[in-house]
C-alpha cells in the first residue's frame, strides 16, 4: 500500500513527464503541428528540396519564392505535393501545390507575403510516401501590413 | 470576374517540358486590414486554382492569405499535343474565374 507521500510524488512525476515534451516541442518548433497536418506523422528527411528566397527582402508584401525538388517526375516516383510553411505569418500555411508526372519538372514559383523576418520551410511529398524538406531564413525590412497601419 | 494573363511558349516540341506562368488580378484580401470606418475588410483570397491541359488536370494550388496580391504562379508541364491549357479558380466570396491559352505542339 503506497503512502500518500509516495502517491503524490509519483503522480507529480508522471504529470511532469507527460506535459514537458509537448510544451518544449510547441515552444521550440512552431512548424511541428503544421508538419504533422501535412505528413500525418510520417518522418521527414532533409534534402532533395531547394527553397530559393532572397536573404533580404525589401517588401514583405511580395517576396519571390521558388521551390524545386530533385526528382525526374517519372510516374514511378514523382512529387505529389509541395507545401510552404511560415514561422510568423498569422496563417502559417502559405500554399500547397499538387503536381503530377505530367509536369515533367518539379519546380514551382510564386510571390508571398511575409510578416517580418522569419524562417520558411518547404516540404515535398513524393509518390513513394517519403517526405523531404528544406528551410530558409529571410530578413524582411518592411513587413506585409497585417496590423492596422 | 478577375483578369488574368497566361504565358506559355509560342510553340513547343512534342515531349518538351515547357514553362507555364499565370498572373491573376485579385486583391488577395488577407482579412487583417480595416476600411476608413474601422471595419475589418473581410478575408477574400483565391483559395483554389486548377490548371487543365486538354481537359486533364496537370496542376492544382491551394492558396491562402500568405500569397501576394495579384497572385503569380509558375510551373512546368510536358507538351504532348496541341490544344489548350485552361486555368480556373475560385475565391472565398465564391467568385469564379477562368482563362485559357493555346499550346502549339510541332513535330
Amino acid at each position: 500500500m503506497p503512502t500518500r507521500r509516495q502517491f503524490v510524488h509519483a503522480a507529480g512525476t508522471l504529470a511532469a513527464a507527460s506535459l514537458l515534451p509537448l510544451d518544449v516541442a510547441a515552444q521550440s518548433d512552431p512548424f511541428a503541428p503544421l508538419i504533422a497536418d501535412f505528413t500525418g506523422g510520417a518522418p521527414i528527411k532533409q534534402g532533395r528540396v531547394t527553397l530559393d528566397i532572397p536573404e533580404l527582402a525589401d517588401n514583405g508584401n511580395a517576396v519571390p519564392l521558388r521551390v524545386s525538388v530533385e526528382n525526374d517526375m517519372s510516374s514511378a516516383s514523382h512529387v505529389q505535393r509541395i507545401t510552404i510553411l511560415s514561422e510568423k505569418n498569422p496563417r502559417p500555411v502559405i500554399g500547397t501545390f499538387h503536381l503530377t508526372p505530367r509536369n515533367g519538372r518539379a519546380l514551382i514559383s510564386t510571390r508571398i507575403r511575409l510578416n517580418g523576418a522569419q524562417r520558411l520551410m518547404a516540404i515535398a511529398q513524393l509518390s513513394d510516401g517519403t517526405y523531404w524538406s528544406a528551410s530558409a531564413d529571410v530578413i524582411v525590412t518592411s513587413s506585409a501590413c497585417w496590423d492596422e497601419s | 470576374m478577375s483578369l488574368a494573363r497566361i504565358q506559355v511558349p509560342a510553340s513547343a516540341k512534342r515531349g518538351e517540358v515547357i514553362e507555364v506562368r499565370i498572373a491573376i488580378q485579385h486583391a488577395m484580401e488577407a482579412g487583417f486590414r480595416y476600411d476608413n470606418n474601422g471595419r475589418t475588410i473581410p478575408k477574400n483570397v483565391i483559395n483554389t486554382l486548377v490548371a487543365r491541359y486538354n481537359g486533364t488536370e496537370v496542376f492544382r494550388a491551394e492558396l491562402g492569405s500568405g500569397i501576394s496580391a495579384n497572385p503569380y504562379l509558375q510551373f512546368f508541364m510536358t507538351a504532348e499535343a496541341s490544344g489548350d491549357i485552361e486555368f480556373s479558380w475560385v475565391d472565398d466570396a465564391g467568385e469564379r474565374g477562368s482563362e485559357r491559352a493555346a499550346i502549339v505542339v510541332v513535330g
